[in-house]
């Protein structure tokens, strides 16, 4: 007879269902997991230590790279601490303009989460669908910054600039001809707001798409219900946070409890999961969608009616407008001081959270009253998830390690920082 | 929101008594520091005791305080310190709490991970970052640095450039490791500006 061993495979870095560069070390028997060890570590760059030799504004366009899937929350945490440590006000408008982002944010995490999960666990159609949806809010975030991903929009004191008045357009070329040019270029006739709007308009019809995909699917069900169960106490011992945490059924969430910017304004509602496996979690993330959706119609309402300043007018912090750096030498000094010094920070420290599309990301920045962080700690709501990982494998199979890690929504730019 | 937080600090002081060596509430938050000996039992009581309830370990951090003010470092005698960042779900409160190592050549904390399994990964980062032991740690290993990393980045006394790098060697046909070449630059210079320079304030 044949001798039966246990094995320990690696799953990654390189393997497609890893999300990035996970090395999970798997003792297996048979089938069934009896361990699992994640190696991480493989896109350390950094970023803590080199905002230390940065100034405070030259640090923005990294925290774009932490999560690379929701930049501008990552940037909100970020600029929300600086704000702190100055006791900033920032101007209505910018907070309505970042409600905005941070909410079509969410729903570009969440596209792209639940899009690579089905993937991952062998619902190849949902990742088209949800590209297809992302395409257009990236063209949002284009519009805004310039930038498709990594936007740098968000600036200690607001935003960088007031939302344009025009989207960009497609033009004619070897791959499009006028006919698709024109189709494409439908909605993007009028302003930003005019294209979001429309947008808003035709998502809950997508989301019923994707439901029709996923919801009901009974190969999709097979794989998620019942998987990678997390119970509520286990929940917040782990320290998790966002839909892991409200799918085990603890109705958390930083903008109800801890509103920061206007979310006591806006109205919407937290959806909370029962069982606490990949399915409620699944479900959490798709009304967390249609809760977003509905987040961002409020705000083309409120930003329509009341132009105004959207970054602050304390020129210690924000740069003063051009035509004014040019007729004022005292702005002409801001200028020049916060371009080559950078902002100065009181001395003290802040920890500024935010809900995160995928958790509690959380700033911890240290000032000692100079122009650079002395420490800026970036809490990661993956961290806390991927830690967990060997509590929520350990005696499923080895199938479920991936459904399990498409779940947790991993992305290494923020768990390895 | 201060009401709640002068009652979360009137609780604390209450029942952590002697213990706490300082209480901050600064800017919407409250930060308190022990003794590195109290530490793990300050830690026990704020999760289990009915009036605080903290429940969520959100975070640990490392903090280095070598360089602190640019030298300055005046009252502040020890060098290493952890803060722990503890979020109360039930009393939807947050706070800090700091312990600073008492050796620093090597420094040594408690670990938190039986009052918090959460703090497994956290310590381990920080010890990788920092080089501070944890004591009770099950599994104290680096977990952000490459295997077989020598130091501890994070230190103030650790170059951003590191101090070996990478390359492929033809001749002897594998990677070696070589003292870094690239010269430190610092392109912004770290300025400590008298009280109120970029007070906002004062603008």
């Amino acid at each position: 007879m044949a001798e039966i061993r246990n094995y320990t495979i690696n799953f990654g870095p390189q393997h497609p269902a890893a999300h990035g560069v996970l090395r999970l070390v798997l003792e297996l028997d048979g089938e069934v997991v009896e361990r699992a060890d994640p190696h991480i570590g493989l896109l350390h760059r950094g970023t803590e230590k080199l905002a230390e030799t940065r100034t405070w504004v030259q640090s923005v366009p990294y925290m774009d790279r932490l999560d690379y899937v929701s930049m501008m929350c990552n940037e909100h945490a970020y600029c929300m601490a600086i704000e702190r440590l100055l006791g900033l006000e920032v101007p209505l408008r910018a907070q309505y303009i970042r409600v905005m982002f941070d909410e079509i944010t969410r729903i570009l995490n969440h596209l792209m989460g639940i899009g690579s999960h089905g993937l991952d666990i062998g619902a190849m159609t949902i990742i088209l669908y949800t590209f297809r949806e992302r395409e257009d809010l990236m063209d949002v975030y284009e519009a805004v910054s310039g930038a498709r991903m990594h936007a740098a929009y968000y600036r200690p004191g607001g935003v960088y600039r007031d939302l344009p008045e025009r989207m960009p357009q497609y033009e004619v070329n070897r791959f499009k001809n006028e006919k698709t040019v024109r189709e494409l270029n439908a909605a993007r006739g009028g302003s930003l707001l005019d294209f979001l709007e429309d947008f808003t308009e035709r998502f809950p019809g997508y989301c019923d798409e994707y439901e029709t995909l996923l919801s009901d699917n009974r190969i999709w069900k097979q794989r998620t219900v019942g998987i990678g169960v997390v119970s509520p106490e286990e929940a917040l011992e782990r320290g998790f946070s966002g839909p892991m945490l409200r799918g085990s059924g603890i109705a958390w969430d930083l903008r109800k409890k801890q509103p920061y910017e206007v979310y006591d304004r806006v109205d919407f509602d937290v959806p909370v999961g029962k069982n606490g496996d990949c399915y409620d979690r699944y479900l959490c993330r798709m009304e967390e969608m249609r809760q977003s959706n509905r987040i961002i119609k409020q705000c083309i309402e409120w930003l329509r009616a009341n132009p105004g300043p959207v970054i602050t007018d304390n020129h210690k912090v924000a740069p003063p407008p051009r035509e004014q750096m040019k007729a004022n030498m005292e702005e002409l000094i801001h200028h020049f001081k916060l371009f080559t010094e950078g902002i100065h920070v009181p001395a003290g420290e802040v920890y500024a959270a935010i809900e995160h599309p995928k958790g509690e990301f959380g700033v911890y920045a240290v000032s000692d009253g100079a122009n650079k962080p002395y420490r800026l700690k970036l809490r990661a709501p993956g961290f806390a998830h991927l830690a967990a990982m060997d509590e929520l494998s350990r005696g499923h199979m080895i199938a479920d390690v991936v459904a399990i890690i498409g779940t947790m929504d991993i992305v290494f730019g923020e768990i390895d920082r | 929101m201060s009401a709640k937080l002068e009652r979360l600090a009137q609780t604390l002081r209450e029942i952590l008594g002697d213990t706490l060596q300082s209480l901050v509430n600064d800017r919407g938050e409250v930060t308190i520091e022990v003794a590195a000996a109290d530490y793990l039992r300050v830690a026990q009581t704020l999760r289990d005791h009915a009036d605080l309830r903290f429940e969520q370990l959100i975070d640990v951090s490392g903090l280095d305080y070598a360089a602190y003010g640019n030298g300055a470092h005046e009252g502040r005698p020890k060098r290493f310190a952890a803060a722990a960042h503890l979020l109360s779900i039930k009393h939807n409160w947050r706070l800090r709490l700091r312990a600073f190592a008492d050796d620093d050549a090597f420094p040594v904390l408690d670990s938190l991970v039986g009052v918090w399994p959460s703090a497994n990964w956290y310590e381990r980062e920080t010890f990788d970052l920092y080089g501070i032991m944890f004591s009770g740690h099950p599994d104290l290993r680096r977990i952000l640095t490459d295997y077989g990393f020598v130091g501890h980045p994070f230190r103030k006394d650790f170059p951003v450039s590191g101090h070996v790098e990478m390359r492929y060697d033809p001749e002897a046909g594998r990677v070696v490791y070589q003292p870094v070449t690239i010269e430190p630059r610092e392109n912004t210079p770290r300025i400590v500006r008298e009280e109120n320079y970029g007070d906002v304030g004062h603008g």
